[in-house]
């Protein structure tokens, strides 16, 4: 594990049985197939893939709210150093304080009964942060000016907010309890356009503030391509390609993220009808393609493809790709 | 030729919390073999809109008096706001009005078959008989680039994928060779490389059958590739249209040079991202004046938030609503600086 | 603002957003429930029919046992007081005085004519037959279990005639006041259904909470049980259990099991509907959230999962309660629950199931009606609740 890393991932495996079956064995989800990374300390990752990709899962499984079907995630800090495949519950507890995750639906994650100071200043009491009302007070105080929400508002229920503030309340209670580790799952998704500039905004201005480590979860390569500063590529549970975020723009390896890139619509109107259409559709994780998972789809594919995995390799300073052609 | 009007649309709802203005005097036209993208972010009313064209809206739907939607069919022309019966109602549902909507998941019975559904659609709107019907299926699914269509004919919606499952809606909305096809969202729930996919076919078709496209969506990079015009909504008005070209590339309302400014760009991954200030108000509070005053860099209080502009031209085909593109406007800047 | 307007009239745009901004859930339903008229209403009747219940005794002229019957008005029609008649008006309501005479020619029954000269006055908060509020007279089986303990006595009432007896419903073949029985009858059910509905609700609440919150196989062994005893069906068993129910047990003892009963064969449909609340609860997002937290299974429950279905849950009871009620009176009815002498909408239906009753003595079914209402109430209080219940599918975006 390299000295800088904040997480290592060490061929990850994630399989959900699906069910059971009278004859024969029940199929198996391979939503996280062998992955490998590294996030290093204070960066801004970016995990981008389409529907299947597993980059969810695989960012549950770092938050240990998934199971680890085999491999390994190691977690390090400057404190202390866990193997997340193999934690003790004492231990688990203490990770818990150190990385959490930013929802997707503002909607759905702050429960509707509480008002917006409790929500907030949950994770305080039950992980036992603060020892007295005043203290976790000024906690969320000083975390909800952060994200820059109207202490007034503290009394309020989620209701009245709209879901750009909601997702606010979201970063303040997952940042409240100070984790070296986010994991922000689709944030901005369900957020209207003019107001995800003002989360990510927001997210860059937090991690500038309090040094933490992003993981950041997306399909939309246009918002990771501003934020983040690493981004990986997975591919039907599998990663395809990693690159520091201007080498994978400007120099795409893999035939998927170079029709991922071109699938992307330009705000120019003048220039349609240049990408080149990637044909097909997503294999069903269940039942994925033998060898190299994208061949069904890759206009480069040869036999080779049908048959043998591509290796991880690195092309240059921090550029990998698993393709025979790269 | 022009083949839909709509003129002075406006629209309230009746709800608990009160009366909630949905659409504020909203008129456009939509031409035959033209793309018509409507872009609005949640609460500009665009999805409201689209559905009054179908008459579509839930019964705590107040119009306002000056409403007019006009549908112009070969022999006549047809006021939709004022359709009753089911009968009536038939020709802009499913007949000369077709609609495709975000989740095709939703908007397939679950426990029919897709083709036993496009058929049960062929048999209202046409004299056809079932057996026509069916084969017709059979070929729009294959025209929409579903591989094996006869045997998809058979399937049920669960079974195909979501990019599948969205031409198959396509086929399904254009098998009654419908004049104005409204695609609210289709696009969004889809995965990118799936979406360029359909946006592609959506065009072919446009070229195809010759009809229109009203285009709801609020990603206005898809309105860049898909469509010919754009009109930008926000709360429930229409603040700038005109071509996608002038639109994008030389915005004139604050709102959409906005927009455009907090879009992450891929050729500009350097400079940040510069949001529009404040949040969208509430339905319920809804700002006198332009609506969109409480959030504009250009707004001036004693105008902005007292009377609503009309929508002032700029160029051929482009107009915006915008007091700050007036001459008084300039005028009164002069005088200050004076 | 929509409903809340009608709270406060004179109150500000702003402090109205605000309000509504800081308005917890029980306050929104409080709300919601108060825009819905029927239910309203329906509170209101449930409302007064309970408080009826509980000062029974002291609305009642005439105890509503054998102790109370009237010798001289057996199977008396209803005698409405009145303010005014051709002798002229009076401020005091009156009723007119009776006397009773049979012969031959009725058949042998007794025939009541009215005297309209006699006037008799309706006296207020006068003094009648004892009741006290604490009365625990329980001949337990086993001496061990007996209790005695009175408290609380009085003896005023609120309406009595000075001379003879005032009969508003009118009285049984035995002279017993409808009217008082009738109450008295309302609050017997009141107080089954309540312990009926008590007890199933614990139940309920353990087996299905357990069985929603874990889910696995500890769900489906419980949900086969659950099931099981749902299948069972009431009347037969209450028939065999009766059979075995000891004839020298008094009548509350009687009432005290007749209710568990109610609650131990109540208990699955409650039990069905808390798991699957919980279900749906358990897998919300900012449950979650809470369980990224490290927050332990009790925090959850008390935090999120409690709150969240107590709405619900309310709404059950509200309407698992007409249900025992109907049970035990449908029991009382056909002579397996609490059987005359104890007053109980069941057992004063009982007598109404005779051809002489329906030709002759119509008064009778005045009971049925107050049953009516009484469940009607229950349900549309708990219609009403339901739809108040949940204020949030609404406000989504």
């Amino acid at each position: 594990m390299t000295e800088s890393s904040h997480i290592s991932v060490r061929n990850l495996s994630v399989h959900f049985v699906l069910g059971r079956q009278l004859f024969g064995k029940p199929p198996v989800v391979r939503a996280v197939d062998e992955v490998s990374l590294e996030i290093p300390k204070g960066s801004f990752f970016g995990l981008v893939g389409e529907s299947g990709s597993g980059k969810t899962t695989l960012g549950r499984a770092i938050l240990r709210a998934a199971p680890i079907t085999s491999g390994q995630i190691l977690y390090r800090d400057d404190e202390v150093e866990y193997d997340l495949s193999n934690i003790a519950k004492e231990q688990l507890k203490d990770y818990r304080q150190r990385a959490q995750l930013i929802f997707q639906d503002p909607y759905a994650a702050l429960s509707p009964r509480m008002t917006v100071r409790d929500i907030i200043a949950e994770p305080l009491e039950v992980m036992g942060i603060t020892n007295t009302r005043a203290e976790t007070d000024d906690r969320v105080r000083e975390i909800a000016s952060k994200c820059r929400l109207n202490l007034e508002h503290l009394r309020r229920f989620p209701h009245a907010f709209s879901g750009g503030q909601r997702q606010r309340i979201s970063i303040a209670r997952a940042l409240v309890c100070s984790p070296r580790f986010v994991v922000a799952d689709e944030s901005v998704a369900a957020l209207d356009v003019s107001i995800q500039a003002d989360i990510l905004n927001l997210l860059e201005s937090l991690r500038g503030e309090l040094m933490n480590t992003f993981l950041f979860i997306s399909h939309d390569l246009r918002v990771v391509a501003h934020i983040c500063d690493t981004v990986a590529v997975m591919y039907l549970g599998t990663l395809v390609e990693s690159a520091p975020t201007r080498s994978l723009f400007s120099n795409p390896s893999h035939p998927y993220t170079k029709a991922l890139l071109s699938a992307i619509p330009s705000l120019d109107p003048d220039v349609r009808g240049k990408a080149q259409k990637l044909e097909g559709e997503i294999p069903s994780p269940v039942t994925p393609p033998s060898g190299c998972k994208f061949h069904t789809r890759c206009s480069l594919a040869e036999e080779r493809c049908r048959s043998e995995a591509p290796l991880w390799r690195e092309l240059s300073e921090g550029h990998s790709v698993a393709c025979h052609f790269a | 030729m022009t083949l839909l009007t709509v003129e002075n649309l406006d629209l309230k709802f009746d709800t608990d919390e009160g009366r909630i203005t949905a659409v504020d005097n909203v008129s456009f036209e939509l031409n035959s073999g033209e793309v018509l993208g409507l872009v609005g972010e949640s609460g500009s009313g665009k999805s409201v809109t689209a559905k009054s064209l179908m008459h579509l809206n839930p019964s705590n739907a107040v119009y306002g008096a000056g409403s007019e939607i006009y549908l112009e069919l070969e022999r006549d022309v047809v006021d939709v706001l004022s359709l009753k019966s089911s009968r009536e109602l038939k020709i802009v549902r499913g007949g000369a009005i077709s609609m495709i909507f975000q989740e095709p998941m939703a908007s397939f019975a679950p426990a029919i078959t897709i083709g036993a559904q496009m058929v049960e659609q062929l048999l209202i709107h046409s004299s056809l008989s079932k057996k026509e019907a069916a084969e017709l299926s059979v070929e729009m699914l294959d025209r929409v680039g579903i591989s094996e269509a006869r045997h998809r004919f058979y399937q049920y919606a669960f079974e195909l994928s979501g990019g599948m499952r969205q031409r198959a809606m396509i086929a399904m909305a254009l098998s009654t060779k419908p004049k104005v096809l409204i695609a609210d969202e289709p696009t969004t729930a889809l995965d990118v490389t799936i979406q360029a996919q359909v946006l592609d076919l959506m065009k072919e078709l446009v070229a195809e059958f010759g009809m229109a496209i009203l285009f709801i969506t609020h990603d206005l990079s898809v309105i860049a590739q898909t469509a010919d015009r754009v009109a930008v909504m926000y709360l429930g008005r229409i603040l700038e249209t005109g071509t996608v070209r002038q639109v994008i590339q030389t915005p004139a309302h604050p709102y959409t040079q906005g927009l455009l400014n907090s879009l992450p760009k891929l050729d500009a991954l350097d400079e940040p991202l510069t949001p529009i200030a404040g949040d969208i108000p509430s339905p319920l509070e809804r700002p006198p004046g332009c609506v969109f005053h409480t959030r504009c860099p250009k707004a001036k209080p004693g105008v902005c938030d007292q009377s609503i502009p009309d929508l002032f031209p700029i160029d051929s085909g482009h107009t915006a609503a915008c007091f700050a593109l007036t001459q008084e406007w300039s005028d009164i800047d002069q005088k200050r600086t004076a | 603002m929509g409903f809340l307007s009608k709270a406060k009239p004179t109150e500000t745009d702003q402090v109205l957003k605000e309000a509504y901004f800081t308005a917890s859930q029980a306050q929104l339903i409080r709300a919601r429930y108060k825009s819905n008229r029927t239910a309203m209403v329906a509170g209101w009747v449930l409302t007064m029919m309970i408080l009826v219940g509980f000062f029974s005794e002291f609305l009642s002229p005439y105890a509503p046992t054998m102790a109370g019957r009237d010798k001289q008005y057996e199977n008396g029609p209803p005698q409405m007081p009145k303010f005014w008649d051709e002798n002229g008006f009076s401020l005091q309501p009156f009723i007119y005085g009776t006397s009773r005479e049979r012969s031959i020619k009725t058949n042998f029954r007794w025939v009541i004519t009215v005297d309209r000269e006699d006037r008799r006055y309706l006296r207020f908060f006068v003094e009648g037959w004892q009741y006290s509020y604490i009365d625990l007279k329980w001949n337990l089986p086993g001496e061990a279990f007996d209790i005695d303990f009175t408290t609380l006595t009085f003896s005023t009432h609120l309406f009595g005639a000075d001379k003879g007896g005032v009969h508003l419903f009118g009285t049984d073949a035995s002279g017993k006041d409808i009217f008082s029985r009738t109450l008295r009858a309302i609050f017997t059910s009141l107080k089954c259904g309540a312990l009926g509905v008590f007890i199933a609700f614990v139940l309920a609440l353990v087996i299905g909470g357990i069985s929603g919150f874990y889910g696995g196989w500890i769900d489906s062994i419980l949900q086969m049980i659950t099931d099981a005893i749902r299948t069972v069906p009431p009347l037969p068993l209450f028939m065999a259990l009766a059979a075995f129910l000891p004839q020298e047990w008094s009548a509350e003892a009687v009432f005290f099991i007749i209710s568990s009963i109610l609650g131990l064969i109540g208990w699955p449909t409650l039990a069905r509907r808390i798991r699957t609340h919980l279900l749906s609860e358990r897998s919300q997002e900012y449950v979650l959230a809470a369980e990224l937290c490290g927050a332990s299974p009790s925090h959850i429950i008390r935090r999120h999962l409690l709150p969240s279905f107590t709405s619900y849950i309310i709404v059950d009871l509200m309407i698992t309660f007409p249900y025992m009620v109907r049970l035990e009176t449908a029991l009382s009815f056909i002579g397996l629950g609490l059987i005359d002498p104890v007053s109980s909408l069941g057992s004063m239906m009982q007598n109404v199931s005779k051809a002489d009753v329906l030709l002759n003595y119509q008064w009778y079914f005045i009971p049925v009606l107050f049953f009516i209402a009484f469940v009607l109430a229950f349900v549309f209080v708990g219609d009403g609740l339901r739809d108040a219940a949940d204020p949030y599918t609404r406000a989504k975006k």
